[in-house]
């Protein structure tokens, strides 16, 4: 994709917002080329440098540009459901300026060559930036690893078996032990595939009252203590849960974390925007893995978020076309698409004054960018100028025909939101703009 | 639900379940029911109520005694009935359950009476068709004409469904027909009861109105109905139990648990039996215990009800009369 070089542009009358130094004040930031040369509260006193273009911020929030580190974007083998360019189109329009892709495509991602096929992909039709994840298994089989340290030379941060979980207690300690000698992050799907068989739903009444098989949270406690006790026996080790969905594993990691113990968790919007009565009467585009829980459970994640216990907010952007959710749903396919109103359902946690703006931004920019050592998500004079405009307050209400992702299966249809971006820039350059 | 319809004493296009129905509409179906049980013990049992309306028998799950009543119900009430076994067919050649269900509606049918193997199917089938749609049994979700049919059998042999205690026995996780039993029992206020294995009681299912007992002499104390459900025989594997004599040991219906019920207390099953697994060949053919044959019988009646009433309520639309 060919790029036009950005000149210097001056963000003027912004709420500068960055979680990695605290800043939270009125201000203005000027880029130049693809750098931010500088920004600050007075930074304009003095009025804008000559010959920038100016974008008025009218007083909106200016903080760095989202960093998803967990989305399907199905490129390749599932392109009619997402392309690099489409996922990027719909994750420009949520803010978000650098994802980390999942390796469950087809072929896996598994080998250098796949690396660099997505890299190339992402050069050539993607404006996001888009750094791949390696599986942790070959093939995804859960049995041998891949060629972790070559991986991590190619530039790969972050291994997991994407929605598969590694199930062999020895498999996944040896994955922990071997990554440990290239400092990379082994992030794992929480789900115990036995206890979760078989299961479409969150066990209990309503699943019950469905006639639906459920799947118990004991599929996720278990699986993520077993990974902790591991964890204990490798030196350096560094384990990441890569969504969450109960409040059981909420208190787990919060208690691994008092201990000591290396991990980071993250968890996706719909775990705590939503429960289990979004399936209601077998809504399939509420079909996730793991389940939506039930309502104790998405007041407990969101508590979590507030308490700093979970450190990142993932869109967990799973996108299916119409084939794999018009069905009976114990055969529909798993996954939500979440980029687009990643920023906005979060924003929900702010105004209903759970959580600091500050902390809520934290886990969608400096944290997840420092867990898989991205560049990015942080404010600074010299770094990469990936920004995100928004308006904090703004209303809308989701019409999931216009999202931009290739497919739409996102339950939020007619859900009020408030807060939405107005601008994206990656490398100083406005890659989104809202109409 | 509820719309414009013809006929108030069930104002619904579709029959997908129990849950949500009030004890007026069940009555009213039951009663209805009622009078089609003589019509079916006379020699000439053909009525035209229904000439010249469709139905289609869909059954994407092998099925004798459902299929044929549904089939024989449509055939006295003189509607074309055709039937389809789609596992055999379709599905084999990749066709959707949507697929289907918009081909068939395009040959404009009246009523689709449909089963399939997935919790939920039967709803998702409806809201794509144009007719009339009766479940016939969606996964472990609803069987809605074996709860009536087994409420007009209780309701011809005691009188009444209200104050009786019912115990319904073995495999409730998987059993739609233990559903759709809870639901219209504690709506015409019955005392139900689940008896089963802790394997085999899905979580929360005290929740929809029934106490559940693991000691099956527990469970049928002072019982006015035992009603057992068929343990299919794949519950084996996958370790929610450890064999059929172990299960017949415990649950199953002989004469000596059944002494824990009030005297005289009847025995209910929907059929196809599994004798000597959930219940003892000799309990099963007690003619002076056993309803298990009325159930039969008074499931044509039930059917018969159910298409006629849902037919009324879905008169043929005006373009699908013949264009000149």
């Amino acid at each position: 994709m060919k790029r036009p070089q950005p000149g210097r542009v001056a963000y003027v009358n912004a709420r500068l917002l960055d979680p990695a130094s605290g800043l939270d004040s009125p201000g203005g930031l000027l880029t130049d080329g693809p750098l931010i040369a500088d920004f600050g509260p007075r930074l304009f006193a003095d009025g804008v440098p000559e010959g920038a273009a100016v974008v008025d911020c009218e007083g909106h929030c200016l903080c760095p540009g989202l960093v998803d580190i967990r989305a399907h974007l199905r490129e390749p083998g599932a392109e009619h459901k997402e392309t690099l360019a489409s996922a990027s189109q719909a994750a420009a329009a949520g803010g978000i300026t650098s994802i980390a892709c999942m390796p469950n495509t087809d072929p896996v991602i598994d080998q250098i060559p796949m690396v660099e096929f997505i890299a190339r992909r992402a050069r050539e039709t993607s404006e996001v930036k888009i750094y791949p994840c390696a599986a942790i298994t070959v093939g995804l089989q859960g049995e041998h690893l891949t060629e972790i340290g070559m991986l991590a030379e190619a530039d790969v941060t972050g291994f997991t078996d994407a929605d598969r979980a590694v199930m062999n207690s020895k498999v996944m300690r040896r994955a922990l032990s071997y990554a440990s000698a290239f400092d990379v992050l082994i992030m794992q799907h929480p789900e115990d595939r036995a206890l979760a068989e078989d299961g479409t739903m969150n066990e209990g009444e309503l699943a019950t009252r469905l006639g639906l098989a459920g799947v118990p949270i004991a599929a996720e406690t278990i699986l993520i203590e077993r990974d902790l006790r591991l964890l204990e026996t490798v030196p350096r080790g560094r384990y990441h849960v890569a969504h969450l969905s109960s409040g059981a594993s909420v208190d787990i990691i919060r208690a691994a974390k008092a201990r000591g113990l290396p991990v980071s968790c993250a968890t996706a919007p719909h775990y705590f925007a939503l429960n289990e009565t979004a399936v209601g009467d077998y809504l399939t585009f509420a079909k996730v893995s793991p389940p939506l829980r039930a309502e104790s459970d998405r007041q407990a994640v969101a508590a979590g978020i507030a308490e700093g216990v979970i450190d990142v907010i993932v869109s967990d952007h799973a996108p299916h076309d119409q084939d794999s959710k018009r069905v009976p749903f114990a055969q529909a396919a798993n996954g939500i698409i979440g980029v687009e109103t990643m920023l906005p359902l979060a924003l929900e946690l702010y105004h209903k004054g759970d959580v600091p703006l500050l902390d809520l931004l934290r886990t969608m920019t400096v944290r997840p960018a420092e867990l898989l050592k991205l560049p990015g998500g942080r404010l600074a004079a010299g770094a990469h100028a990936d920004l995100c405009l928004f308006d904090l307050d703004a209303p809308w209400t989701v019409d999931v025909t216009k999202l931009r992702s290739k497919s739409k299966n996102a339950p939020y249809d007619g859900r009020p939101l408030q807060g939405r971006v107005l601008r994206t820039v990656v490398d100083g350059r406005t890659i989104f703009e809202a109409e | 639900m509820t719309e414009d319809v013809p006929d108030r004493r069930y104002p619904h296009r579709h029959l997908l379940g129990i849950a949500g129905l009030g004890a007026d509409e069940i009555e009213s179906l039951l009663d209805l029911a009622d009078t089609y049980v003589e019509l079916n013990r006379r020699t000439e049992k053909k009525q035209s109520l229904l000439r010249g309306r469709t139905i289609i028998n869909l059954f994407f799950e092998s099925s004798t005694r459902t299929r044929t009543s549904f089939e024989l119900a449509g055939k006295r009430l003189g509607a074309d009935t055709i039937n389809m076994s789609v596992d055999v067919s379709s599905i084999k050649k990749g066709e959707t359950l949507l697929d289907t269900a918009t081909t068939l509606n395009a040959m404009h049918p009246d009523v689709l009476v449909v089963r399939h193997p997935d919790s939920g199917a039967v709803m998702l089938l409806a809201s794509k068709v144009n007719c009339a749609v009766i479940n016939a049994g969606d996964g472990s979700h609803e069987h809605p004409t074996q709860a009536l049919l087994d409420a007009l059998t209780i309701r011809r042999r005691l009188g009444h469904i209200d104050g009786l205690t019912v115990a319904i026995c073995g495999d409730i996780m998987h059993s739609r027909v233990a559903r759709s039993n809870i639901h219209l029992l504690n709506t015409m206020g019955a005392r139900v009861r689940a008896v089963a294995p802790p394997t085999l009681v899905p979580t929360g299912i005290e929740r929809l109105g029934c106490e559940v007992f693991h000691d099956m002499r527990e469970g049928l104390r002072d019982c006015d109905i035992v009603m057992m459900l068929r343990l299919q025989s794949e519950r084996m594997r996958g370790s929610y139990l450890p064999s059929t004599r172990e299960y017949f040991r415990f649950y199953g219906l002989d004469y000596d648990k059944l002494a824990a019920a009030r005297p005289g207390a009847l025995i209910m099953h929907p059929g196809p039996m599994n004798r000597g697994v959930e219940i003892d060949g000799t309990v099963a053919d007690d003619i002076t215990r056993s309803v298990i044959l009325d159930q039969v019988e008074l499931g044509v009646a039930v059917r018969m009800a159910c298409l006629e009433i849902l037919s009324a309520n879905n008169p043929p639309a005006p373009e699908t009369e013949v264009a000149r």
